[in-house]
Order: C-alpha cells, then sequence, then structure tokens
C-alpha cells in the first residue's frame, strides 16, 4: 500500500512536471493555471493541445507497457520476458511501416496508427493461431519469436526497396518512438486499447500467482491454463498495439520496470502488476521530459532515450543478480 | 466415502501405452504410498487421475469434476518442485488458499489459520519471511508440502514430497500424512524410500509392467516374489518391536 502511494504520488509530480516543459518559455505555475482555468490565449492552447497529450500519452503507454511486462514475465515465469515478445510490436511497426510507405499519412492524419493497429491484430491472431488452442508457454515464445522475425525481415524489405528516400527516412525515425507533436486524438485512439488490455491483465491477477507453482499445480489450484493464456495475449497485444500505433516502438520499459520493482512486492506476480503500471508511467514520463530537456533543440527520440536509460539500469540488475548468486 | 475412484484407467504417453487397465479407490482416512520402478508411470497414473493427461482413457472421479470443484478436492504437490519467483514462504503457502479466496484477495480470518497451521505442522515458522525461492531444496519441498496442505482437501496427491529430504524431515513428513488420514483426509504418495512406505503407509500401491501388480497392506505387497519381480532385489522385512523394519539388500 505504500508503495502504490510512493509511485502514485511519483507518477503525479512526473506528470505535473511533464506539464511545465516545452520550447514556449512560461513559469510551472502559469502553465498549469492555463491548463486549468482555461481562456482563449496561446498557453491554454499550447497546454491542452499539445503538452497535456503529450503528457497522458506518456503516462498511458508506459503504464501500459510496464503492466503488459509484469504480466508476461509472470506468465512465462521468466524475468526476461517483456511485451515484444508474442510479435505484437513487431507486425504493429510492419503495419505503420507500410502505411508510411505507401503515404498513408499525407492523406489521412491517423493513417498511420489505424494501420499499425491492423498489423497487431493481424500479428496477435497469427500468434494465437499458430501457438494452438491448448499447450504451454514453450509454443507461445516460439510463434511470437516466429511473426516477430517474419514482420522485421518484411519491414526490412519495405526499406530495402524504398524508392523514397524521405519514406526511408521516416520510417527509420518513427521506429525509433516518439511523443512528440500528437494530439488528443492520439491519446482517445490509443486509450480502449491499452484500458481493454490493461482491464483483461488486471484480471490474469489470480492466475499468474498459481502459477508461481508451475503450470500443473496452477491447474489444480482451480485455473485454466488455456484461458489465461488467452487473457495474457489478447492483453498485451491491445495494450502494445495501441501503444505502438501513437508512439511508435518504445523498447526497455516493459523489461526494466517489472524488474525494478519486483523485490519492492515480495516478487508476488499479482502485486507487481500495478506497481509495473505505475512504474512504467513513471519511466516513460522521466524519459518524455528528458528527451525535452537534454536536447531541446533536436528531436530526440523518446524509444533512443528509454533504451539509454534501461540498459545501465539492466546492467546494473545483472551485476546485483550475479553478486546474490552463490 | 470414497475420495478417489479410478475405473479401467489406461494412459499414452507419445504412442507409448505407459498403463492400463487400473482400477483402484481411495477411501477416507487412507495413507496411499504408491511405488514402483523408474519409468513405472507413477506421475503419469497421479496426473491421469486428475485429469491432466490429454490423452487418456477410462474413468476418474477427479478428472470427471469441472476444474473449480477439482480445486476443492484434491490437492496435488508435482515433482518438479518449481518457485518461479523470490516470494515470502507464507505468501508461497498462502497459495493454497487460491481456490477459496474472495474476488477482493483478502485473506479472511479462518484462511489465516489454516495457512499457520500449515507453516507450524511442516515446522515453517522460522522461514515465514524468507524467499522461498532461495531454500534449500529440502526446506523448499516441505514449503510445497505445506501449500498442498493449506489447501485443505479431503485428498492430497504428491510425487516424490520426501526425496531429498533429510532423515528427520522424512518421518515428520509421513507422519504429517499420518496425522491427516487420522482426521479423515487421505494422501496417495508416490515414494522410492520402501522402508518409510513399510512403516508409515496405511496400503501400498505397486505399479509395474504397465499395470497395478499388487495393492494392499504393506506386508502383502513387500513380499520377496513381488519385490523379485518388480524391482528386482530382495529385501529383509521383519516386524520388530519398534514396527516393520524393511531394508533392500542385494539386486538380483
Amino acid at each position: 500500500m505504500r508503495l502504490f502511494l510512493i509511485l502514485f504520488a511519483l507518477v503525479a509530480a512526473l506528470f505535473a512536471l511533464s506539464l511545465t516543459i516545452g520550447p514556449a518559455r512560461t513559469g510551472p505555475l502559469d502553465s498549469l493555471a492555463a491548463l486549468f482555468v482555461g481562456g482563449d490565449g496561446p498557453l491554454p492552447m499550447v497546454m491542452r493541445e499539445i503538452r497535456l497529450p503529450r503528457a497522458l500519452l506518456a503516462a498511458l503507454v508506459g503504464g501500459g507497457l510496464g503492466m503488459a511486462g509484469a504480466a508476461l514475465q509472470g506468465y512465462l515465469r521468466n524475468p526476461l520476458a517483456e511485451p515484444g515478445l508474442i510479435g505484437v510490436s513487431g507486425s504493429a511497426a510492419l503495419g505503420a511501416v507500410l502505411a508510411l510507405q505507401a503515404g498513408l499519412t499525407a492523406t489521412a492524419s491517423l493513417g498511420l496508427p489505424l494501420a499499425a493497429l491492423l498489423g497487431a491484430v493481424i500479428g496477435v491472431f497469427l500468434v494465437i493461431g499458430l501457438a494452438g488452442a491448448r499447450g504451454g508457454s514453450l509454443t507461445l515464445i516460439l510463434a511470437g519469436i516466429a511473426i516477430s522475425a517474419l514482420a522485421s525481415a518484411l519491414t526490412s524489405l519495405v526499406l530495402n526497396l524504398s524508392p523514397n528516400p524521405f519514406a526511408a527516412n521516416d520510417i527509420v525515425f518513427w521506429m525509433m518512438g516518439s511523443l512528440a507533436d500528437r494530439s488528443m486524438t492520439h491519446f482517445w485512439l490509443a486509450l480502449p486499447f491499452v484500458a481493454v488490455g490493461g482491464i483483461l491483465l488486471a484480471s490474469t491477477a489470480r492466475g499468474l500467482d498459481a502459477l508461481t507453482l508451475g503450470e500443473d499445480a496452477a491447474e489444480t489450484l482451480g485455473l485454466s491454463l488455456t484461458r489465461l493464456r488467452l487473457l495474457v495475449v489478447l492483453g498485451t497485444a491491445a495494450i502494445v498495439g495501441g501503444a505502438t500505433a501513437v508512439a511508435g516502438a518504445i523498447g526497455f520499459v516493459g523489461l526494466v520496470v517489472p524488474h525494478i520493482l519486483r523485490p519492492f512486492v515480495g516478487a508476488q506476480p499479482s502485486r507487481l502488476l500495478w506497481a509495473s503500471a505505475l512504474g512504467g508511467a513513471a519511466l516513460l514520463l522521466i524519459a518524455d521530459i528528458s528527451v525535452r530537456v537534454i536536447l531541446p533543440d533536436r528531436d530526440l527520440k523518446l524509444g533512443v532515450v528509454t533504451a539509454l536509460i534501461g540498459a545501465p539500469l539492466f546492467l546494473h540488475l545483472i551485476f546485483k543478480t550475479r553478486r546474490e548468486l552463490p | 466415502m470414497s475420495l478417489l475412484t479410478l475405473r479401467d484407467l489406461a494412459a499414452t504417453l507419445r504412442n507409448r501405452p505407459v498403463f492400463s487397465n487400473v482400477s483402484l479407490t481411495i477411501d477416507e482416512g487412507e495413507l496411499v504410498g504408491l511405488i514402483g520402478p523408474n519409468g513405472a508411470g507413477k506421475t503419469t497414473l497421479m496426473r491421469a487421475a486428475l485429469g491432466l493427461l490429454p490423452r487418456q482413457s477410462g474413468q476418474s472421479s477427479l478428472a470427471a469434476l469441472s476444474t473449480a470443484e477439482r480445486a476443492r478436492a484434491v490437492a496435488w504437490m508435482p515433482q518438479a518442485r518449481e518457485i518461479a519467483w523470490p516470494i515470502p514462504v507464507e505468501r508461497l503457502v498462502a497459495l493454497g488458499r487460491l481456490p477459496y479466496l474472495p474476488l477482493s484477495g483478502k485473506i479472511p480470518a479462518e484462511d489465516r489459520a489454516k495457512i499457520d497451521a500449515a507453516i507450524a505442522h511442516l515446522g515453517l515458522e522460522a522461514f515465514r519471511t524468507r524467499a522461498a525461492s532461495r531454500l534449500s531444496g529440502g526446506e523448499q519441498a516441505r514449503a510445497l508440502i505445506a501449500r498442498a496442505i493449506a489447501q485443505d482437501t479431503p485428498l492430497l496427491m504428491a510425487d516424490e514430497p520426501i526425496a531429498g529430504l533429510d532423515p528427520a524431515h522424512q518421518i515428520a513428513t509421513m507422519q504429517v500424512f499420518a496425522d491427516l488420514a487420522a482426521t479423515g483426509r487421505s494422501t496417495l504418495v508416490s515414494l522410492h524410500d520402501l522402508g518409510l512406505a513399510a512403516r508409515h503407509c496405511t496400503r501400498l500401491i505397486l505399479l509395474a509392467e504397465g499395470g497395478i501388480l499388487a495393492d494392499g497392506p504393506p506386508q502383502d505387497v513387500l513380499t520377496d516374489a513381488l519385490l523379485a519381480r518388480a524391482f528386482g532385489v530382495t529385501a529383509w522385512h521383519q516386524h520388530t518391536p519398534s514396527g516393520p523394519v524393511f531394508q533392500p539388500l542385494e539386486v538380483l
């Protein structure tokens, strides 16, 4: 409970901080006042149309990815699992890349996110179909790897054959992930997917706890493994699909956040779900703030920063794990 | 009332028949030892009885239940002692109460009492807050037995629960199962230590040659002829003032 309050306060503080940072030089209190009091001046416009969707998306995407990472690690009983493992982020990226290549983004502003969502949906059905209705976690990993590899090969193929260097440039930058220049429309587009995914994953909490004892023991504790797997895959896919559609590929959040928070929740998978949702929101807000503070004049990409923050954290954890080994 | 009824149960793994025509009944208050050489199908028999095998034929009263009903009828401790995360021992034992908990996840006082009783029964008080996955193998086994006991089902099935335990804890664990039998709960336990089986079990089932070779009180199952046939060993078996003593001697 205390951890929940600390994380919640952290997310709230970072959210407020994120709202006060931007190229428009205004005092933090003025900015927040403009957001809440409103009015028609340029500052309320900036707050409502630029900074608010950016902060909301950072919290939403980060929270979703953190929770999906915790759920997937719990389901696979492997601390190295991450949301991209089931192949949905790869197939969503392929959808987005095809949209960029086809020039859909020029004709329809939501063409790219919708194409990414379509890619995610196709990806998740392929993974579920390949992994089979019944079966252990191994077939799921294999199916995920197969779909990821195929999607990344096709993405490379599109880049390879792209006759248009500008499209190729766009594609490369899009794949780095970013929250710059997103509108509230993007937020409303991603929200239902992330919310539904979050609800699906929240319903797996008890099952993930039972899986601590292995699949056999969990099944005799009254758990339907088939149902659990479907919930985990669909929940993760909804979150990753929604997040990738609006923010591009953002790595490391789903991998690192559950890893950092696990000791603080007594390693219990069910409690880790909530903690990782809050922790993921906090990490992505930090990353998105850093993007704007470190190099305000250059378009530093969010996915680059999460990897730059995440990799050293991960290295630290590796060394900690090594020390604990006998 | 019978807690488990198997009729003509047969199992096939990878097109290899493991056993067939297995019929047996376990009543209240029994401590049944399932013995047999390696590969005889002890684990497969237990998993088939639980309905965990994808392909099996015949009838099992437990396999006929729904998943939720089965969770209240039988607790299962698999041979692979999996503890995926370093959760505290008391949380691990509390997992046994999952089938009964309200959706809120709060643990009511009576469930808490059953968890405490199971922890006390296995002598795990000193380990309550220790990370279960970092305990020694024998301590992990005891924590997992406590978890299965906390499930508080009429029948407990455990696959080699005492393998890897020190002698004191082997005896203490068999005594825990005997205590359960005294309160009307039954245990089906597979084991290789025939000495402990002879001393503690009320009944032995010998699984070999693709079926049940013998089923009855220990002295009727651990005969020279059956031991030679199933295990290929000779043994010394006597009733002494300190109870039955069984010691395998030589390989035939």
